[in-house]
């Protein structure tokens, strides 16, 4: 501690704040807390771990199984199949890149150093989409390379060079990622942790059970829609029946996590903070 | 400098802070001074673009907060303490903050030194004492080398070496030219630090003006006189035009005289005096008689005079001197007239 302080005052500074200063500080402050190497490890050893056990289970089970069973068999989606768990961590790190900072006061902070909210959370936004897409394609990869090494002992594994197979592999990496800037948008809006993780399990997991109840073509109408049935989609070769296909499957999510980060928007700009 | 002209926001049906006009201009030290719950916070906040005003507006250099091209160079902001993820180390907590602004890293570790956190900047801020949250606080505010700053209550929690770095580092930034606003309701805090004053009470702006005659205002000097022959020296005063009051029952508070004059008088009567001395108004009785309509939570202690409505003006410091220019006069206080009209227990 010292009485020498600062220079002069600045005189008006004719500088202005770029969108790249704001973005590469919501990159720093996604990287700069522990939360987001904690659910990372845990969506990178759910993924892989899952995929691995089906992988290995499904493998085994192979020579007893009818031949319409091995007829549908998709060798892509089902070394991908983790991808439907490890989501969930993908998600609670949305939520809390944006309700950690209400929960902790950060928010009125960063509000004071970038008062264009609406680039404030478009960056934030970005800084989330580009770490989780990195981590996300990443361990679609290691989740689908070794589990087809165990499907090569069936003779039955599928290669990135075959029809669609890289797409699904990459597509586990984008629809992690947009799980995330799912949950960032819920996030924004509800501005609070527990309430806005509840209600991404719920949009991921209990929703499509509530539509399997439904009567009659509503079940696989409203399944086919939400997001988790439709964002799927673009992790699997053999489209099954009442899926939608890949790219339109995954367009469907893309304009629910647009729609959600839109509202988000609008309601960051409007409320106190 | 910061400008609010008519600044009004609502939470529901309760006004915090109604029709504010007030300036604060560079190169001094404004103080912001209200009771708890006055509105300061409030009007902090809008300042900064925080929350959103009802009606009017208010302006940092001419502009709203939020047209700002790179806020932290030219407003630092200190609002409560720990408004930082706990979790972030001290230094990537700054780092995010220069890096939103376009403040070259090396910032950073100036500021880090100039508030003493230099030693556990890489530890997390969440094991921080309020003190040090303050420090980290104040370090995010210098960081842009801003020429307006803000302060919200900085002393609070602080040990006495804090408060004094805090005092002295205000009183430096103001006199390098810079806007320095910090609120307070610490009033012996506010006599030290700020030259001029904005007082709130109620959301509504009381007085603005300098420190100094901000006192002569709102509180007069007097002298304290004991003598074993009380009463007769209060009469004896009261007659001599001077207004006169009881003290409890072990002295006098004469108003309008000089120390000389009273013990002259005295001892052409052949009275007694044991202490003959004068008081200075201070800042805390001149605050009390304003903002004593304008308290929104009294400490309700009974019998005390304090816990009363609003309305009823705190007893103590408020049974002297003259009352508030715009108020009504306080009812049911001891007094003397200046005509010389007797009253009291010594007549």
């Amino acid at each position: 501690m010292t009485t020498e302080t600062t220079t002069a005052p600045a005189p008006a500074r004719p500088r202005r704040a770029t969108f790249g200063n704001v973005v590469s500080a919501e990159w720093t402050k996604v990287l700069t807390v522990r939360s987001t190497f904690w659910t990372l490890l845990a969506g990178i050893i759910v993924t892989i771990g899952l995929s691995l056990l089906l992988a290995w289970a499904f493998t085994s089970q192979y020579g007893e199984m009818s031949a319409a069973d091995r007829a549908e068999f998709d060798p892509a989606a089902y070394s991908l199949a983790g991808v439907n768990f490890g989501m969930v961590a993908f998600g609670v790190l949305g939520v809390l890149v944006i309700t950690g900072e209400y929960a902790t006061g950060m928010i009125r902070t960063s509000l004071i150093a970038m008062p264009r909210r609406v680039e404030f959370l478009a960056a934030k936004a970005l800084a989330l989409g580009a770490v989780t897409l990195i981590v996300g394609v990443l361990v679609s990869f290691a989740s689908f390379l070794p589990c087809q090494l165990i499907f090569k002992s069936q003779k039955i594994d599928a290669s990135l060079g075959d029809d669609g197979v890289l797409r699904a592999v990459v597509g586990g990496g984008l629809y992690l990622a947009l799980i995330a800037l799912l949950a960032l948008g819920i996030g924004a809006l509800l501005r609070h942790t527990a309430g806005s993780v509840s209600v991404i399990l719920g949009v991921l997991f209990v929703l499509p059970i509530i539509a399997q109840f439904l009567p009659g073509d509503w079940a696989s109408t409203v399944s086919r829609f939400l997001p988790s049935g439709a964002g799927g989609a673009v992790m699997s070769v053999k489209p099954a029946e009442g899926v939608l296909s890949p790219w339109t499957g995954f367009a469907v999510l893309v304009l629910y996590t647009v729609v959600v980060l839109a509202a988000a928007l609008f309601a960051i700009q409007k409320r106190d903070a | 400098m910061i400008h609010a002209r008519g600044l009004t926001k609502h939470y529901g049906p309760k006004v915090a802070v109604d029709h504010a006009d007030f300036t604060v201009r560079p190169g001094r030290v404004t103080g912001f001074l209200g009771p708890n719950g006055a509105g300061k916070s409030t009007t902090m906040r809008l300042i900064l673009g925080l929350d959103h005003a009802n009606e009017g507006d208010v302006t940092v250099n001419g502009k709203h907060y939020r047209q700002l091209g790179a806020p932290l160079c030219e407003v630092g902001a200190l609002l409560e303490a720990k408004a930082v993820h706990g979790g972030r180390s001290a230094y990537n907590h700054l780092l995010c903050l220069a890096k939103s602004n376009g403040i070259p890293r090396r910032r950073v570790d100036e500021v880090l030194g100039l508030v003493g956190l230099e030693k556990v900047a890489k530890k997390p801020s969440r094991g921080f004492s309020l003190g040090m949250g303050q420090r980290l606080g104040i370090a995010g505010a210098l960081l842009g080398d801003p020429g307006v700053l803000m302060f919200d209550e900085p002393v609070n929690g602080l040990d006495p070496e804090g408060i004094l770095w805090i005092r002295n580092l205000m009183k430096k930034l103001a006199a390098e030219g810079r806007t320095i606003f910090v609120s307070s309701h610490l009033m012996s805090e506010m006599a030290l630090t700020a030259d001029h004053l904005v007082v709130i009470g109620r959301g509504r702006i009381l007085a603005e003006t300098s420190t100094r005659e901000f006192i002569a205002a709102n509180a007069t000097s007097h002298v304290k006189v004991r003598s074993p022959q009380l009463g007769e020296l209060g009469s004896l005063l009261s007659r001599h035009g001077w207004r006169v009051e009881l003290e409890g029952d072990q002295s006098l508070r004469v108003f309008g005289a000089r120390t000389a004059e009273i013990g002259d008088t005295a001892a052409d009567h052949g009275l007694r005096l044991h202490e003959l001395s004068p008081v200075q108004p201070s800042l805390e009785e001149a605050f009390m008689r304003l903002t004593g309509d304008a308290v929104e939570y009294h400490a309700g202690i009974p019998g005390n005079g304090t816990g009363t409505a609003a309305g009823e003006r705190p007893e103590a410091p408020a049974a002297v001197g003259p009352p508030p220019p715009g108020s009504r006069p306080p009812e049911g206080m001891p007094s003397e007239s200046r005509d010389g009209q007797r009253g009291g227990d010594w007549s």
